[in-house]
């Protein structure tokens, strides 16, 4: 069932390439829109093409703005780590020197040494408190600026990205992509800074001890390094499917979970069953690789840190035997080599962290390189100022054409006005290029050619907030965000006092039900609007309309899921929406078009009729044709 | 935004006293099968540490012995050994990862693939109640975090407690005096860690829930794009994600202070007592009471001993996390799958009386987790379609229509009454049973990510290509099908390719028609139908129609007259019974549903309480 995503990854390996050139990444060009069937999806990819490095920069753009604590945090790690190695010394000084005083009744170095103790004990505690205090800030504050900007930019871009690239796999990337650079960041610094200081601090002692040996332990890095390099080679791929399949369980779950009445009512829960183990059995044996390369890894530099121990120290016992080295050099020295492999564990394991942490970063920054295809203008202008006695707005299609990116038009170069406070309803089959053209004036497209102009201003030269100020576009969905009923018809106006969203409500006729409610308006719609009636839910969207009082709405009608009175109610409303602005209404019924100005009939992506209802009714056109079908059909 | 959320997960916590031991038992179920692996992880992990200690003795004895003898042979036998010692060391430590890494990987995989098939078998008004994003932070990352948990933190609690225990064995054999000096410190230790356990669970606890807020609410705003990209933007639930994830930050933050504290402790306290042994030690050492050497190996053995400790700060923490994780698991697997009343099914299921048709009676349906108190949806509907006829059901917004049909296939369960199939009681038959023989189109259609002939074959098992192609004229959907990318085989559905509302529809149409079902429920199947698809669908509905026992929500007329009698619910009741004409013509209420006169006001008339039941005889 839902293996293609699997199985286009095994396939198709090159759509992954990281090196891939940035097929999406035009800014200015429209991306296709829902309509193009024969288009290639390229969304269907979970990786999106990225710019080389951009997970590296990425990072990097999230740690910048908090370099300063990450400084203090090394600073703080590394004195707490001079705290922690001076306790030997502690102890060498307390024997050689405080044992001899204190034979001749000086407890001064005893004392010295309890005081140092002391501090160096209460240091390393309070250090690492404040290293620990610190650093998670600094993770806290990367985590949610890293959340913050995959939540917003999701949110900027176009309805036809949401529409292929699936929620899912959205989800996937701001919870579990983000989780990994979690686990990074959590041990991460402190690791790195750990085995810093102590490669540091034990590679100096050795070049201390004897330059050969010092040399002869850099050398042994040479081995290690090219292992670590392998590694990471070999990992890259492997964490790049393990979050590609994580994804892929991620959307089977959410889909299942989302459409559990429907998956009940076919019985889907064996078939589920069966692909959704199928899905996360691929994850399993994903994961397990990824083990299995860190197993290895730890395997292969153990036995190279092995030989390099062996190898060591038998040389060391020739140049002694040579007189080269000095025997003491040789003692002290092997214990320290044995040592100098002793992070090669913690180091793994940080590389396993960053390894994963990257894969998901490079899908992340994959995400966000994504432009909005309808971008924020850079100096946006306001609307001219409303004359109090013009309702509505002026709407201009000048000269717009639009079409899809691989050829074909949607809509060929037309010529539209759309009088100020005037409603027109526009009617054809699916497919005729309504929802296009309604598109086009909400700007989710911009045209391919020439402009749309509101009141003489191109939409493209106002400001997201200034449009949606004078353009409200509501869609069939009927969807409810959790949260009350009253929350959710603020959405038109954010500020709106409880009694402006009532007068809403009422002005829709849907002040009895919500009152019915158990709380009114304080009532929770729980997840996905529960128990609120699809006729119901219409209700709310149209109060948010209402509530948002724009100079131009569009409508894309829900078709008849409302029962007559009900439909007569809202049509009542609408005629109070409708009323003092310039409505375009992608209407499913004659109702609707009856109480439009004007009618445009669509056909292919072209207006074939144009005129007032009852001017179209009389004629012999398509309208008049499916005047008569509506007629009949209310009988 | 989320109080739901929250409170849900509040809600669900069950004011027991938390136990990690309790809760981290939990999971040895799913660890079972790995136990062998799991176990012998750490006893490999002992003697891999054990290896560890070894090597700086064989290093010493080959500086001391064979290289300042200038030994040749000895320095090779000693080169040799060590070597071995190390291969040996590399080996037990990829073989300590290579024991747990597929197992474990397996174990978090069966955990999910549990979690899943329990949620597909809750009832819906369990997925009422838990928004998606909880539901996916249990099933991803407290599994993610268990498996952790099992493969480092189990084997190194296990590990270092056992090296603690040795180490502090070896400490009072030396000087049980000094040692007495180290032990001191481990029962202030052990309270403190408890106490920081019990706080620290519940932040723990607190962030994980703030997770599943969180993704609640971006999984909302994802879904919801269509409607905040209408509106611009939705401040409130850009505001609930900024509240949110300041909020988990917070608790992170909060978290880590406790940490930093507990790390405090445990970095400081230990060593606090080590400096007084270390200042003891040096007084006996000039007393003559102890040897410097002894002091040495004293001090050495426990800097050694110094990791373990420290590491127990850490694994503290995990282990809190996962058993966090493992309540908040259990939590979802511990709701329970209503019984199925298999008892004496098969008989059941044979007996009834065929050609009864549907028949409810006396249904009332209360939402299980509705305030008490209030009036219950549907409140003794009583209701009978006959076999091969269509009733459409007809009431006002919110009368209780889609509630009615969703018992029908029992997703939801009646509160009292009965509902029978032929004269089966549904309550008798298994919810498969059931649901195998009606066949529903919500109002909603929904697709899922899989190819246009699956998800109309779902309907029926077994169907074959002439049912399907069937199916698909029926439902005016074998035009569009025929020209998508790959027809039949294209992908629709949440990873496929986007369909318009009203294809949707009539897939889903399709899906309900396949097999030609003895028991038809429909959700207002026309709605999203522009009027000359509705006109050609309804002709060819009306063949299938024809010999099918089916129950029909309805809006317009034009749907209404696919029926041949109609039931008005009104109130949670049926008001009225009869064909189209009569009731237009005998009852004001649904005169005024059809046609929206209003010329009576709202409310039951005198004919639409009596008698309603016993319907007029059916007209063609």
């Amino acid at each position: 069932m839902t293996t293609q995503l699997t199985d286009q990854d095994t396939d198709h390996p090159d759509d992954r390439d990281p090196d891939a050139p940035a097929r999406l990444a035009e800014p200015d060009e429209p991306l296709e829109p829902l309509e193009p069937l024969e288009a290639a999806d390229a969304y269907a990819d979970d990786q999106l093409p990225a710019p080389r490095g951009a997970s590296r920069r990425l990072l990097f753009s999230l740690l910048r703005p908090h370099r300063a604590r990450v400084v203090l945090a090394a600073l703080l790690l590394l004195t707490q780590q001079a705290a922690v190695q001076a306790v030997p010394l502690l102890v060498a000084y307390a024997i050689d020197s405080g044992v001899p005083a204190l034979r001749d009744d000086d407890n001064g170095p005893l004392i010295a040494v309890a005081v140092a103790y002391l501090l160096c004990a209460l240091g390393s505690g309070v250090l690492q408190s404040l290293f620990i205090m610190v650093s998670a800030r600094i993770n806290q504050n990367v985590l949610l600026d890293l959340r913050g900007r995959i939540y917003r930019h999701a949110q900027a871009l176009s309805l036809d990205f949401h529409d292929r690239y699936t929620s899912g796999r959205l989800i996937s990337r701001s919870t579990s992509d983000v989780q990994s650079l979690r686990e990074l960041l959590n041990e991460g610094l402190q690791e790195m800074l750990l085995i810093l200081v102590s490669l540091t601090y034990i590679g100096g002692l050795l070049f201390y001890l004897d330059v050969g040996l010092g040399a002869a332990a850099v050398f042994s890095f040479v081995p290690l390094t090219l292992l670590v390099r392998s590694y990471r080679r070999r990992s890259r791929e492997k964490f790049n499917e393990r979050s590609t399949a994580i994804a892929a369980v991620i959307v089977k779950f959410t889909e299942t979970v989302n459409g559990i009445r429907p998956v009940k009512a076919f019985r889907r829960e064996s078939a589920n069953d069966v692909s959704f183990d199928r899905l996360n059995r691929h994850h399993e044996r994903i994961n397990g690789d990824t083990l299995m390369e860190m197993c290895r890894f730890v395997v292969l530099s153990r036995l190279i840190a092995a030989v390099s121990v062996a190898g060591i120290v038998l040389w060391g016992a020739q140049r002694v035997r040579a007189g080269d080295m000095e025997l003491g050099a040789l003692a002290a020295g092997a214990l320290y080599i044995r040592r100098l492999y002793d992070p090669l564990d913690r180091f793994a394991m940080l590389l396993n962290s960053y390894q994963s942490a990257v894969a998901s970063l490079h899908k992340i920054s994959g995400l966000l390189a994504q432009r909005p295809d309808v971008p924020e203008p850079e100096d946006p202008v306001a609307l001219p100022e409303r004359p109090i006695d013009r309702p509505g707005r002026e709407v201009l299609f000048d000269d717009v054409r639009f079409a899809y990116r691989t050829g074909g038009d949607v809509l060929p170069r037309f010529r539209l006005r759309l009088a100020a406070g005037e409603t027109t309803a526009l009617v054809g089959a699916t497919g005729a290029g309504k929802s296009t053209l309604a598109k086009l004036l909400a700007r989710f497209y911009d045209p391919t050619e020439g402009r749309v102009l509101l009141d003489g201003t191109d939409l493209r030269r106002l400001s997201m907030t200034e449009l949606r100020r004078g353009v409200v576009m509501v869609t069939q969905e009927a969807f409810l965000f959790s949260g009350t009923v009253a929350e959710n018809i603020a959405l038109g106006k954010p500020d709106a006092t409880r009694e402006e969203i009532e007068a809403a409500a009422r002005a829709i006729g849907a002040h009895a039900f919500i009152e019915e409610l158990p709380d009114g308006y304080d009532t929770d719609v729980r997840k996905r609007g529960g128990r609120i009636s699809a006729g119901q839910r219409q209700l709310v969207a149209f109060a948010r309309v209402l509530l948002a009082d724009p100079a131009v709405v569009i409508l894309d009608e829900a078709t008849s899921s409302l029962d007559i009175p009900g439909e007569r109610a809202v049509q009542d409303a609408m005629v109070t929406v409708l009323r003092d602005r310039t409505a375009l209404v992608i209407a499913h019924r004659l109702s609707t078009v009856e109480i439009a100005d004007r009618v445009l009939v669509m056909e292919r992506g072209r207006v074939v009729e144009d005129g007032a209802p009852a001017e179209l009714v009389a004629g012999a056109g398509r309208f008049s044709d499916l005047h008569r079908a509506w007629r009949e059909s209310l009988v | 935004m989320s109080a739901t959320a929250t409170s849900t997960a509040a809600s669900a916590v069950p004011h027991r006293k938390r136990s990690v031991v309790r809760a981290l038992l939990r999971l040895w179920p799913y660890v079972r099968p790995a136990r062998g692996r799991v176990f012998s992880a750490a006893g490999v992990a002992i003697v891999a540490a054990s290896m560890g200690l070894v090597m700086p003795l064989v290093l010493k004895w080959m500086v001391d012995g064979p290289v300042a003898d200038g030994d040749t042979n000895g320095v090779w036998w000693g080169g040799l050994v060590l070597l071995l010692v190390g291969l040996t060391e590399a080996a037990l430590f990829g073989l300590r990862r290579w024991l747990v890494a597929r197992p474990l990987a397996r174990v978090e995989a069966n955990m999910r693939d549990a979690i899943y098939r329990h949620l597909q078998r809750l009832p819906v008004t369990f997925h009422d109640r838990w928004p998606t994003g909880q539901l996916l932070s249990r099933a991803t990352g407290d599994l993610q975090l268990l498996r952790m948990f099992l493969a480092f933190g189990l084997t190194f609690l296990i590990v270092n407690s056992t090296t603690i225990l040795i180490g502090f064995g070896v400490l009072l054999v030396q000087d049980w005096t000094l040692g007495l000096v180290l032990v001191l410190p481990v029962v202030p230790l052990i309270v403190l860690c408890a106490l920081f356990e019990r706080r620290f669970s519940l932040v723990a606890r607190r962030a994980q829930d703030q997770m599943g807020d969180l993704t609640t609410v971006v999984e909302e705003s994802i879904l919801g794009i269509r409607i905040i990209k209408g509106f611009g933007r939705h401040r409130s639930q850009a505001r609930a994600f900024r509240v949110l994830s300041g909020e988990l930050r917070d608790t992170e933050l909060y978290k880590a202070r406790l940490l930093a504290g507990i790390w405090l402790v445990i970095l400081a306290l230990p060593e606090l007592f080590l400096g007084t042994a270390l200042v003891l030690g040096v007084s006996q050492v000039a007393d003559g009471e102890l040897t410097a050497g002894t002091l040495v190996a004293f001090m050495a053995t426990a800097m050694v001993l110094r990791w373990p400790v420290e590491s127990m700060g850490f694994l503290l923490a995990l282990c809190n996390e996962a058993a966090t994780a493992t309540d908040r698991y259990f939590e979802v697997l511990d709701t329970e799958i209503p019984d199925e009343p298999t008892p004496a099914a098969p008989a059941a299921g044979e007996g009834g009386t065929p050609g009864d048709g549907i028949r409810l009676t006396n249904v009332v349906f209360h939402y299980p987790d509705a305030p008490p108190g209030s009036p219950p949806v549907l409140d003794g509907v009583t209701l009978h379609v006959r076999t091969g006829e269509t009733m459409a059901l007809v009431g006002a917004t919110g009368s209780g229509k889609t509630t009615l049909l969703a018992l029908l296939p029992r997703l939801h369960e009646v509160t009292s009454g009965r509902i029978t199939l032929d004269g089966v009681d549904t309550a008798t038959l298994s919810r498969a049973e059931v649901r195998a023989r009606i066949a529903v189109a919500f109002e909603e259609p929904t697709l899922f990510s899989a190819s246009v002939a699956e998800n109309v074959l779902m309907g029926a098992e077994g169907a074959d290509e002439a049912e399907l192609a069937r199916a698909l004229r029926v439902s005016q959907a074998d035009g569009f099908v025929r020209a998508l990318p790959d027809g039949l085989e294209t992908e629709v559905g949440e990873q496929g390719l986007s369909l318009s509302g009203g294809q949707r529809q009539r897939l889903a149409l399709a899906r309900a028609v396949i097999g030609k079902p003895r028991f038809l429920v429909l959700d207002d199947p026309l709605s999203a139908l522009d009027v000359h698809t509705e006109a050609r669908v309804e002709a060819a509905l009306r063949e299938v129609l024809a010999d099918t026992t089916a129950l029909v929500v309805a809006h317009r007329p034009s749907t209404v007259q696919l029926a041949d009698r109609v039931a008005l619910l009104s109130d949670g009741r049926v008001a009225a019974v009869g064909t189209h004409t009569e009731l237009l013509r005998d009852n004001a209420e649904y005169r005024r549903l059809m046609t929206g006169e209003s010329q009576l006001s709202r409310g039951r008339d005198a004919e639409s309480d009596g008698g309603s039941l016993t319907a007029p005889s059916r007209t063609a």
